[in-house]
């Protein structure tokens, strides 16, 4: 089932969490809302949830193409997820997952065996069967993150909500979590929608990636789209480390520290300051300059523990770049710190100034 | 114990101040609560038996305890809901309100009790109104009631505020989003992890109530086998002298109200480990 959000904005007192935001959410997809801190993807969430209420007047949530403006929380039928998972914790995992159908009216609540059934399925899938009587507080993090998901799930909600699902656990867990996740997901296809302020989360698991950044969307996209085709500096920003230059787009070119190269997709503007951005994995190092512009440079840091190499540069004029090769390039180069290198971009992002924005 | 808590700690301090603790709770409360047991001894177990047994006794035991008792329940559900206004909402006179929950504590119980009596007494601004639909509110077992609910209040509003701080306001959503309605959701989610601190509350008020006196004797009218209380009767036996006498319904009370507050207390630990540590 599919989600609409049409036009909603959210203020708390005089700090605007929404501005006017829009979103279409496929059916069975897996969408992650992807945003620093108070950048309003979690207000979203819960307004989808029916846990906050949109500003009077603004726009609203659509199921399919129903409204949910009237229907309470607790008709909405999603499955939610909390942060800190917000187990029960006088209950057991067992009770915990089957409260959400005792709970439900005596007309459609199954009855105690089929209850008994519904939750051991659960348990199953999230891997967590033999723990049916333990309490939350005897779980590791990641296990009580698996009970929330069940819980969830057990209400056969027609949407599910996650809001920071791995926020609260170790490096290691949240990597497996995220995979498991991947996969749940393609067993199960119930639309979802996961909140998340790590770029890398968002990307590697999430089908549609929604960017956002003070109250509002700044770009929506499939990870490859919005990674290699950023369409703002925040979103170029966000998703990765960034070489940052200022520069001037001139007759189609653009200039910036010694180079003078074209300027993609500012063919036709005008002149402008401009800048540009390019990820230190698209830098090309070189002994001696190349066929390709390339930029002279010196290497103050050496970083090579790990599967890339990361070394920081000085160019003539000042500035301090990050350039990211592989182990096997750097073995055919052999620098060291304080080496003259040539640095030639692969690929560049050229950020126009917003016309109201003097740069 | 604390011979092995010396060696093995980097941060001492378990030995002098577990002595310490020892001597001052015996100075202050053990011994005199023995000598109790040992002026009641003078009587022997049949004196003793004759004393606690007489109808005058059991009947102001009977009050003090059930008033108590009721006092302390009347506090738990309506101090409940006090302590939840004050902790979940933002009103103006807030700080007012809060403040006035102490007042009970500062007020010398006797200012209390005059103020109480005033008031009930049939002629009084509330008594009047109880008098028409036929209860007494002064100088009857309900005025006791009512002297011990008021007293008992703070404990239970300030045992339990700090619980209520504590709730986590995610798992009354995740009730919501599952489907619970409000009710459902105080009852089966908020309810369970407050009730540690509702006990406590509860038991406090309780204890309070039994050995209240200075608010209870004015209102209450004294009336040997209807409205006399028993610490109360305690002061009328010191008074003709009969310090054993005194000392057998002292010692009966202390045991009684002892076994309560040790049953309370291991309800609380019962309930409160459940989900702690797990089945």
């Amino acid at each position: 089932m599919g989600i609409t959000v049409e036009h909603i904005s959210k203020t708390y007192g005089n700090f605007t969490a929404l501005r006017d935001v829009s979103l279409e959410i496929r059916s069975g997809q897996l969408t992650a809302l992807l945003g620093p801190s108070g950048s309003g993807k979690t207000t979203l969430l819960r307004i989808i949830a029916g846990l906050e209420i949109p500003d009077p007047g603004s726009g609203a949530i659509r199921f399919s193409r129903e409204d949910m403006a009237d229907r309470r929380v607790q008709e909405r039928r999603v499955g939610f997820v909390f942060q800190h998972y917000a187990l029960f914790r006088h209950l057991t995992v067992f009770e915990n997952v089957a409260f959400g159908l005792r709970v439900r009216p005596r007309a459609d609540r199954p009855s105690r065996k089929e209850i008994a059934e519904r939750v051991h399925t659960l348990l199953d899938l999230v891997q967590l069967d033999g723990m049916a009587e333990r309490y939350p507080s005897q779980l590791s993090g990641g296990q009580r993150q698996r009970v929330a998901l069940a819980r969830a799930l057990a209400v056969e909600p027609k949407v599910l909500l996650l809001d920071e699902p791995f926020g609260a656990l170790d490096a290691r867990v949240r990597k497996q979590l995220r995979a498991w996740l991947r996969h749940l997901h393609q067993e199960i296809r119930v639309t979802s929608v996961f909140v998340t302020h790590d770029q890398d989360e968002a990307l590697e698991v999430a089908d549609h990636v929604v960017i956002m950044n003070e109250g509002r969307i700044e770009q929506e996209g499939t990870p490859e789209s919005v990674f290699h085709q950023p369409a703002t500096e925040f979103v170029m920003n966000f998703l990765g480390d960034v070489n940052v230059f200022h520069a001037r787009v001139e007759d189609g070119k653009i200039s910036f520290a010694s180079l003078r190269l074209d300027a993609p997709g500012h063919a036709d503007s005008a002149d402008a300051p401009a800048r540009v951005f390019v990820r230190p994995h698209e830098l090309d190092l070189a002994r001696e300059p190349g066929p390709a512009p390339s930029l002279p440079a010196t290497v103050l840091t050496v970083h090579a523990a790990g599967p890339t190499v990361r070394l920081q540069l000085r160019t003539p004029l000042g500035e301090t770049l990050v350039a990211v090769i592989t182990q096997a390039r750097f073995r055919d180069l052999d620098v060291k710190c304080g080496d003259q290198v040539h640095v030639a971009p692969r690929d560049l992002h050229v950020f126009l100034p917003p016309p109201d924005r003097a740069m | 114990m604390a011979f092995l808590a010396r060696r093995h700690s980097v941060l001492p301090g378990f030995g002098p101040t577990l002595g310490f603790s020892f001597l001052y709770l015996s100075l202050v409360v053990l011994i005199p609560l023995s000598l109790l047991f040992f002026r009641s001894a003078d009587l022997g177990w049949g004196g003793f038996w004759n004393v606690i047994t007489s109808p005058r006794v059991v009947a102001a035991c009977r009050l003090s305890f059930g008033a108590a008792f009721a006092g302390a329940a009347v506090n738990a559900v309506c101090g409940l809901v006090v302590a939840w206004t004050l902790v979940r909402y933002r009103f103006p006179g807030q700080r007012l309100l809060d403040a006035v929950i102490d007042l009970p504590f500062a007020l010398p119980t006797a200012v209390s009790g005059i103020a109480l009596t005033t008031l009930y007494a049939p002629t009084g601004w509330l008594g009047r109104p109880l008098d028409a639909i036929g209860l007494k509110g002064a100088f009857s077992p309900l005025g006791v009631t009512i002297a011990l609910t008021f007293i008992g209040l703070p404990f239970v509003v300030r045992t339990l505020q700090p619980a209520l701080e504590d709730l986590d306001l995610d798992q009354e959503e995740a009730a919501a989003v599952l489907g619970a309605s409000r009710w459902r959701t105080l009852r089966r989610i908020v309810l369970p992890a407050i009730t540690p601190a509702l006990l406590t509350g509860f038991a406090l008020a309780f204890a309070r109530g039994l050995g209240e006196y200075g608010s209870v004797v004015f209102i209450s009218g004294n009336m040997p086998m209807r409205t006399e209380i028993a610490p109360l009767l305690i002061v009328a036996k010191l008074e003709q002298y009969d310090y054993a006498g005194a000392a057998a319904i002292a010692v009966l009370l202390l045991v009684a109200s002892f076994l309560l507050l040790l049953t309370i207390n291991l309800l609380q630990r019962w309930s409160g480990r459940r989900h702690m540590r797990g089945a």
